[in-house]
């Protein structure tokens, strides 16, 4: 089980590097679809280690599965939004919220 | 009604209230609420001497506590004894005459409302002084009086001499009064309080006496002799004729210098515990009346002949009342208390007349110098046969009032043979010198034509207080005929009854001192058989004296006046060099000072302040770059700070080796930034 | 059926080796996705990384599930991905920096977090049980979102509509 863990560990840290260091929005989107897919093996992992004779597990992965197909249509839509406003989508160009 | 007797003071400080406060542009108005409340007063007075007739003179107190301290006991009270009433009645009287004349007198006068209420100002504080019932409140009064007097005696402040004459006043009177508070404050040291009647308790059993009692009465005396006029004191009152003459009439008839006697007669038993003290009063009270009895032989000026006669008058008072007081020492009872009070009633009344009979002839002829008078009677009917009859009274004719109280007066120096003779002395003058002014203001050919054709009757409002008072100085001394059983003598005295009797002797020889002084002004004055200007070089040294009132002024002038202005001199040399000196240099050393701090407030503190926020914005403007704006390093602060407070639960050296190495790996890619070129180069080539 | 089998398998042949396989693919590719410079070619290794996670799930007896992640990661985000790619930059020939100044500090704490969660993970006592996985697994799974968890499936039909609406408002052209 640990291997699988440290798997979805790596997978997450790998997720929040690409986060933390993507210049593209769509590259950092890319990298919450790594971040979820890390959530969603922990999820199967303690379905299939801690509770195999339930599938609580799997059914919230899909959930999660499908909350994240929202979040990439949403959030690829501010994407193109972005593009139209601001002729890019350099996240470090827009910092409006700069002091 | 002996209730509200302390109402009678409250009518007049009503109507100055309501004058000043409200009435002051309607002159008819004011002057309207002036008489009728001070007629108010005076008809509750005489419901008040009614009343006291019929419980015999027994006296009432009615008092409520101001101040009780330990040591000082203060209050505010009213105490009508038979002196009060009669004073009520006689202070209402005149003041009520006077204030009718004034209608007349003030005639046209810019200040009328002004006027009125100053003399209603004045009336309160007398019968306030009048119904007080501890020394404390007479006080209070005592100065309302001598601030009263002061605004009236200088009415007409525009003319130099008024306002000086109100100034003399005041200051005068005010040295006097300094010997009155230190009376008053012996009796609160030894006493403990300023009620009449538990000082004359202390001082009837003995508990008070001796030298205290003796430098108390003295000193009390003092602020009679401020008030009175008393000899050294005296010198304010004749030019307190400044003022309008009918408040001449009032301040000295009725109300300021009466104020004097009425102090001495009121604090009787203080005086009547100590021969010493008393002595000085009627000694003082002799030399009084002699000297203004002398002064007033030869001056010309027709109110000073009658203030000079007031202050021989009062001093009379006093000297009856000081000798009272030796013989109740001593153990007899003379007449002297009844003569002294009743002589005050009379003498209000007779001297209130002349002085409104000569406001009468000054507002005919307008002057003052009896020399540039002559045959006014056949102007003015009314005037001259009042002026007369007040003449005769004071003169001491029979039967008119003065004759009466003047006859008591010289009864009460029996025993005493100096007084005695001076006063018969005195009373010769006082007759001389009235007829030598009655037969050179109303007899004879007129000396100024101009002024005699413009000479005239006074109108009704005038002539009628002069009829009035007319009656009064011919009946008032009524009351105290010897044959009366129970009059005067019974009614006002101090300790018991003392009924004198007529002295018949006595009597005759008075009316023929004061008709050997009437028929000498008459040889003089009338039929000019002798030359007076004759008989004043005959007597160069006396006439001299007299007319210029024994070199009073002129003595305090060198002796007083002199060196205080030189010592003044000298003390302002030193106040301009020395005192203002010192100040000047701890002015400069203030400002030095100042400048001292003001270099330590400015750089010190304000730089404190200004490097605090200076540190303040340095540290904010370092700490905003934190704000970047970027998402991706806010992302980046969250999950470091998650780590390390999971670090910090797990392992705390953990946890700072990861801060440690936090820094060093943020320091390292700062460095990193600072050496890689510009990225603006590589920005993305976006199209506009 | 074809699942049901391939879970027979997986079940049968000792599943270490593909691990290893899966696990070496989703991090070398996943870490191409955070670190290329195009954009696009990272695209490509995320739908890499995810068919790889597919293969996990199957490893996991979660059959479903990696149908599932095929269909809607691999088939409809990544086109979606792909598609917003190509509107919003023209990447064939940029070769521009993808990367912020923040990497080495974005590395140094995701080294960090890899150590706090690996150690974490050592040091937690798993109540691990020993037991094979439910039979049937589809089966279940639909009998259970319409029973069990027929409430949070309708909720997600209300986001997934709620997202529609919302793409669609924000994506919209402005009419000028």
């Amino acid at each position: 089980m640990l291997q699988y863990l440290a798997l979805s560990a790596i997978l997450f840290a790998i997720g929040i590097f690409g986060v933390l260091t993507r210049r593209n929005a769509v590259g950092i989107l890319m990298s919450l679809e790594l971040m979820f897919n890390a959530a969603n093996i922990n999820l199967v992992v303690f379905n299939r280690f801690v509770g195999p004779d339930n599938l609580t597990g799997q059914i919230f992965a899909l959930f999660v599965v499908v909350v994240a197909a929202a979040e990439a249509v949403v959030g690829l839509a501010i994407v193109l939004l972005l593009y139209r406003n601001w002729r890019g989508i350099d996240i470090d160009r827009i910092n409006i919220m700069k002091w | 009604m002996l209730e509200y007797a302390y109402l009678i003071p409250l009518y007049p400080l009503l109507a100055f209230v309501l004058i000043i406060f409200f009435t002051r542009w309607k002159e008819r108005l004011s002057s309207a609420i002036a008489i009728l409340l001070v007629l108010l007063a005076f008809v509750h007075s005489v419901f008040v001497l009614v009343a006291m007739l019929g419980r015999h003179g027994a006296p009432v107190e009615l008092s409520t506590p101001f101040i009780d301290h330990l040591i000082i006991k203060l209050e505010l009270g009213m105490w009508i004894d038979a002196l009060t009433a009669v004073m009520l009645l006689v202070v209402t009287i005149v003041s009520s005459c006077v204030q009718i004349y004034s209608l007349g007198y003030m005639h046209n006068d810019p200040r009328w409302s002004r006027y009125f209420a100053y003399l209603s100002l004045f009336t309160f504080s007398m019968l306030g002084l009048v119904i007080a019932n501890n020394f404390f409140m007479i006080f209070i009064f005592w100065e309302l009086v001598g601030l009263t007097s002061y605004l009236l005696i200088g009415f007409w402040f525009e003319k130099k001499t008024a306002s000086d004459a109100g100034k003399k006043a005041f200051i005068t009177t005010r040295i006097g009064d300094l010997g009155f508070i230190v009376g008053i404050l012996i009796l609160t040291f030894y006493v403990g309080t300023l009620n009449y009647q538990e000082i004359f308790e202390k001082v009837t059993s003995g508990t008070l006496s001796g030298g205290i009692l003796a430098a108390a009465g003295i000193f009390i005396f003092c602020g009679a002799i401020g008030k009175s006029a008393q000899f050294p004191l005296h010198v304010w009152l004749p030019d307190a004729m400044e003022g309008p003459t009918p408040v001449s009439a009032l301040i000295h008839a009725a109300t300021m210098v009466a104020a004097g006697v009425y102090l001495v007669a009121r604090a009787m038993t203080l005086f009547a515990g100590s021969a010493t003290a008393s002595m000085v009063v009627a000694v003082i009270g002799l030399i009084t009346s002699f000297l203004a009895a002398s002064i007033a032989l030869t001056q010309n000026d027709i109110k000073r002949i009658l203030a000079y006669s007031t202050v021989s008058q009062l001093g009379y008072m006093i000297m009856a009342l000081g000798l009272y007081g030796v013989d109740y020492a001593h153990g007899h009872h003379s007449a002297g208390y009844v003569a002294g009070t009743f002589h005050l009633m009379t003498h209000a009344f007779f001297k209130a007349l002349l002085f409104l009979g000569a406001g009468s002839v000054i507002h005919a002829v307008h002057t003052n110098d009896i020399n540039d008078m002559g045959g006014l009677s056949r102007k003015m009917k009314t005037t001259t046969i009042t002026f007369f009859i007040a003449s005769l009274s004071i003169a001491g004719i029979f039967p008119l009032s003065g004759f009466w109280s003047k006859d008591e007066i010289v009864a009460s120096t029996a025993g005493h043979p100096v007084f005695m003779v001076v006063t018969l002395l005195i009373a010769f003058m006082t007759a001389f010198y009235m007829f030598r002014l009655c037969f050179l203001t109303f007899t004879g050919e007129p000396r100024d034509k101009e002024r005699f054709e413009h000479a005239h009757e006074s109108p009704k409002s005038m002539t009628g207080p002069l009829t009035v008072l007319a009656f009064l100085s011919v009946f008032a001394g009524w009351v105290g005929l010897p044959w009366l059983h129970r009059g005067f003598s019974s009614f006002v005295y101090h300790d018991q009854v003392h009924h004198a009797g007529p002295h018949y002797i006595l009597m005759i020889i008075s009316t023929m001192v004061a008709v050997s002084g009437i028929g000498l002004a008459y040889t003089i004055y009338y039929k000019k058989v002798i030359s007076a200007d004759a008989l004043a070089r005959r007597f160069k040294v006396l006439y001299k004296l007299s007319f210029n009132k024994w070199y009073f002024d002129e003595i305090y002038d060198a002796i007083i006046i002199r060196p205080i202005l030189g010592s003044t001199r000298v003390l302002w040399w030193f106040d301009a060099n020395v005192v203002d000196g010192l100040v000047n240099l701890i002015g400069w050393l203030t400002v030095k000072w100042a400048d001292l701090k003001m270099w330590f407030d400015r750089y010190i503190i304000d730089g404190t302040v200004n490097g605090l926020g200076y540190l303040c914005m340095a540290g904010s403007w370092m700490v905003k770059f934190i704000q970047s704006g970027s998402v991706q390093f806010y992302t980046l602060v969250v999950i470091g700070g998650a780590i390390g407070a999971v670090l910090y639960r797990v392992t705390e050296v953990g946890f700072y080796f990861y801060l440690i190495g936090l820094i060093i790996v943020a320091l390292l890619s700062l460095l990193v930034k600072m050496t890689r070129p510009d990225r603006v180069g590589t920005e993305p080539n976006i199209e506009g | 059926m074809i699942l049901e089998n391939l879970s027979q398998l997986i079940s049968d042949i000792s599943t270490q080796p593909l691990f290893y396989l899966f696990s070496f693919v989703i991090i070398a590719s996943a870490m191409c996705v955070v670190s290329l410079k195009n954009i696009f070619h990272s695209a490509l290794f995320l739908i890499l990384t995810l068919f790889a996670v597919a293969g996990i799930y199957i490893l996991l007896h979660a059959e479903f599930l990696a149908v599932v992640q095929v269909l809607i990661y691999v088939g409809a985000v990544s086109v979606l991905i792909i598609f917003a790619i190509m509107l919003t930059s023209r990447l064939a020939s940029k070769k521009i920096e993808q990367s912020n100044e923040q990497v080495t500090l974005g590395l140094f704490i995701c080294v960090l977090f890899l150590l706090a969660s690996v150690g974490s993970l050592t040091y937690t006592a798993w109540n691990t049980v020993d037991l094979p996985m439910i039979e049937h697994n589809i089966l279940t799974i639909g009998k259970l979102l319409m029973t069990r968890y027929v409430l949070p499936f309708e909720v997600v039909s209300v986001v997934l509509l709620a997202a529609l609406i919302g793409a669609v408002v924000l994506a919209r052209e402005e009419k000028a």
